[in-house]
């Protein structure tokens, strides 16, 4: 029985991955953008979900992504750097500033914390603002041109979705083996009972610092990602309206496990996309449907799936945890 | 030879002197007991040594180092771990997972060894430590339950073994008998004396004065954030002035 469930999870995940490569394929053109920028999204939730993983939530995942953004538009329109220098440059400025800001952000937990970061993220975006050099001030940067390698034209949608897929795919991959490392059992930890986790020995500053840090070199790589295919950049872009998107795509998703978040921002986006007919009832069905949804199903889009196996009498793993 | 010294130890809440000029001293090896009515100041102590308080006056001293004002995890990584007054446990997480947390506490932290699946060693003595904790203190048929579905002897137990994982000398035990039967009582004081023969130093704050007077090797007594009296269970139990504060009520 266990062999026959796990082969037929193997073959789940192999459908599945053909599926997204082929998948742009049988898109019209905006569609493909729009999966572009899904693929994206993707990232900027599963990174927003190591921050949470140790209960705060933070208001500056959005800047943070700007900051890898900026940093990639500002390298390549100064330096003419190639996209695999600027992505991990991003990544690596966005940990920095992070780095920086837990000192003071971190001396606040719950709602002070949260307020903290909000202005800390609102003190960066309003200085892109202000600086019309470098930032270009509230008009942003443009002409930011995707790569060309060989005869390959990153510009076309098909190879720059493969590039990010790729990309995503392997940042994806890196956060679920931290989660599933002892930093992730002890992120754990620190969510739950600080105290417990202080009282044998853990540093809780240090951790909830690393997760941030963590959050926002991954969300850099995302901003970076976007910016490379979007060729402008504007302060507005990382606003706190793209932040309350982030957490409904978390909190409708799910945020006890890594696919919670990720389930959340494909299925809201597509059923976004489905129901552009309605016209102007469309941001009203949108956010009927969101309340609908964490009445119904509090623990997000995922419990959907432990609640289908336990129906099947398989009986999902309560547990999220590494295994023993 | 004394563990852990508190000398003229005074903690004010602005007006309020929860705990004045208190000094006492813990001999190694032994379970004492710190008894007193409530709100003698007995949980404030525990804290300002753990470290989640910063004394107003005076010092602690553990293995000769001054300790009073370090963050609660430093003074974890140099071996006083205390557990808590309600059932304080990562709940929603299992026992095996529980202690491991424990275990990986004081570990220096790796993102790329972890990222990499480098630390498979250390990975390895862990999951021998937590199961050689878990047979220590009787949980081992529980390790896959999660803590929170456990009855409250267990989840107890559970607490020490997490405190046990991350190698203490002094642990620190807040009521651990609060709101037993006496099965579980019973239970839970073989495993303080189970401990405490393993080489662990044990203070004790506890109500329950049956525990205490069987227990513990020295006591301490606090009332109104004042020292009262010290001695053996047998001092203790024919201290007038105790009797007239403290036992008195229970005649």
């Amino acid at each position: 029985m266990k062999i026959i469930i796990r082969l037929l999870k193997i073959i789940a995940v192999i459908i599945f991955l053909a599926g997204l490569i082929v998948l742009p394929h049988y898109l019209k053109f905006h569609y493909q953008d729009l999966l572009i920028f899904l693929t994206v999204n993707v990232l900027v939730v599963a990174s927003y979900r190591i921050v949470t993983l140790t209960g705060e939530w933070s208001l500056i995942h959005a800047v943070m992504m700007g900051v890898g953004a900026y940093t990639a538009a500002l390298l390549f329109k100064n330096f003419n750097l190639a996209i695999w220098f600027t992505l991990p440059l991003a990544g690596g400025m966005a940990g920095l500033i992070a780095a920086l800001l837990s000192f003071p952000l971190f001396r606040m937990t719950q709602f002070y914390f949260l307020i903290g970061s909000f202005a800390a993220g609102e003190a960066i975006r309003l200085t892109w603002m202000q600086f019309i050099v470098p930032f270009g001030g509230s008009g942003g940067l443009s002409g930011i041109e995707p790569p060309m390698i060989g005869s390959i034209d990153f510009m076309d949608p098909i190879p720059y979705y493969y590039l990010a897929l790729g990309v995503v795919s392997a940042c994806l991959f890196i956060l679920y083996r931290i989660e599933k490392s002892r930093i992730g059992l002890t992120l754990h930890a620190v969510h739950w009972k600080a105290p417990l986790a202080q009282s044998v020995g853990v540093d809780t500053w240090r951790y909830r610092a690393l997760a941030f840090i963590i959050g926002s070199f991954f969300v850099g790589i995302a901003g970076a990602l976007k910016i490379h295919y979007l060729g402008t950049i504007t302060p507005n872009q990382f606003g706190i309206g793209f932040m309350v998107f982030i957490l409904i795509w978390v909190i409708v998703g799910g945020y006890n496990t890594i696919f919670g978040p990720v389930i959340g921002v494909v299925v809201l986006t597509i059923f976004d996309e489905s129901v552009r007919g309605f016209g102007e009832l469309r941001p009203a069905i949108y956010g009927g449907v969101l309340i609908i949804s964490i009445l119904f199903l509090p623990l997000g889009l995922e419990s959907i799936y432990t609640k289908f196996l336990t129906l099947c009498g398989i009986g999902g793993n309560s547990s999220d945890g590494p295994p023993p | 030879m004394s563990i852990l010294e508190v000398r003229k130890l005074t903690k004010q809440f602005g007006g309020l002197t929860a705990l004045a000029d208190i000094s006492f001293q813990v001999k190694e090896g032994e379970i004492h007991g710190l008894i007193g009515p409530n709100g003698a100041g007995k949980s404030t102590l525990f804290k300002n040594i753990a470290g989640f308080y910063t004394p107003t006056k005076g010092e602690i001293i553990y293995q000769g180092k001054k300790i009073a004002g370090k963050p609660p995890h430093v003074i974890a990584k140099m071996g006083i771990v205390r557990t808590f007054q309600e059932t304080t446990l990562f709940q929603e997480m299992t026992v095996f997972e529980n202690v491991l947390v424990g275990c990986f506490a004081k570990s220096r932290i790796n993102l790329f060894s972890s990222i990499l699946g480098l630390d498979k060693q250390l990975q390895k003595i862990a999951r021998e430590k937590v199961l050689e904790v878990l047979e220590f203190i009787g949980l081992s048929n529980r390790k896959n339950q999660l803590a929170s579905e456990l009855p409250l002897g267990s989840q107890r137990a559970l607490a020490i073994s997490i405190a046990l994982a991350s190698e203490p000398k002094l642990m620190l035990m807040d009521e651990p008998f609060a709101g037993m039967n006496m099965e579980e009582t019973k239970h839970m004081m073989d495993l303080t004396r189970k401990v405490q023969e393993s080489g662990i130093t044990i203070v004790l704050v506890e109500h329950d004065m049956k525990a205490v007077m069987g227990l513990c090797h020295f006591l301490t007594v606090l009332n109104f954030g004042h020292l009262l009296a010290e001695g053996t269970p047998e001092e203790i139990r024919h201290n007038e002035q105790v009797i007239e504060a403290y036992l008195g009520g229970a005649k």
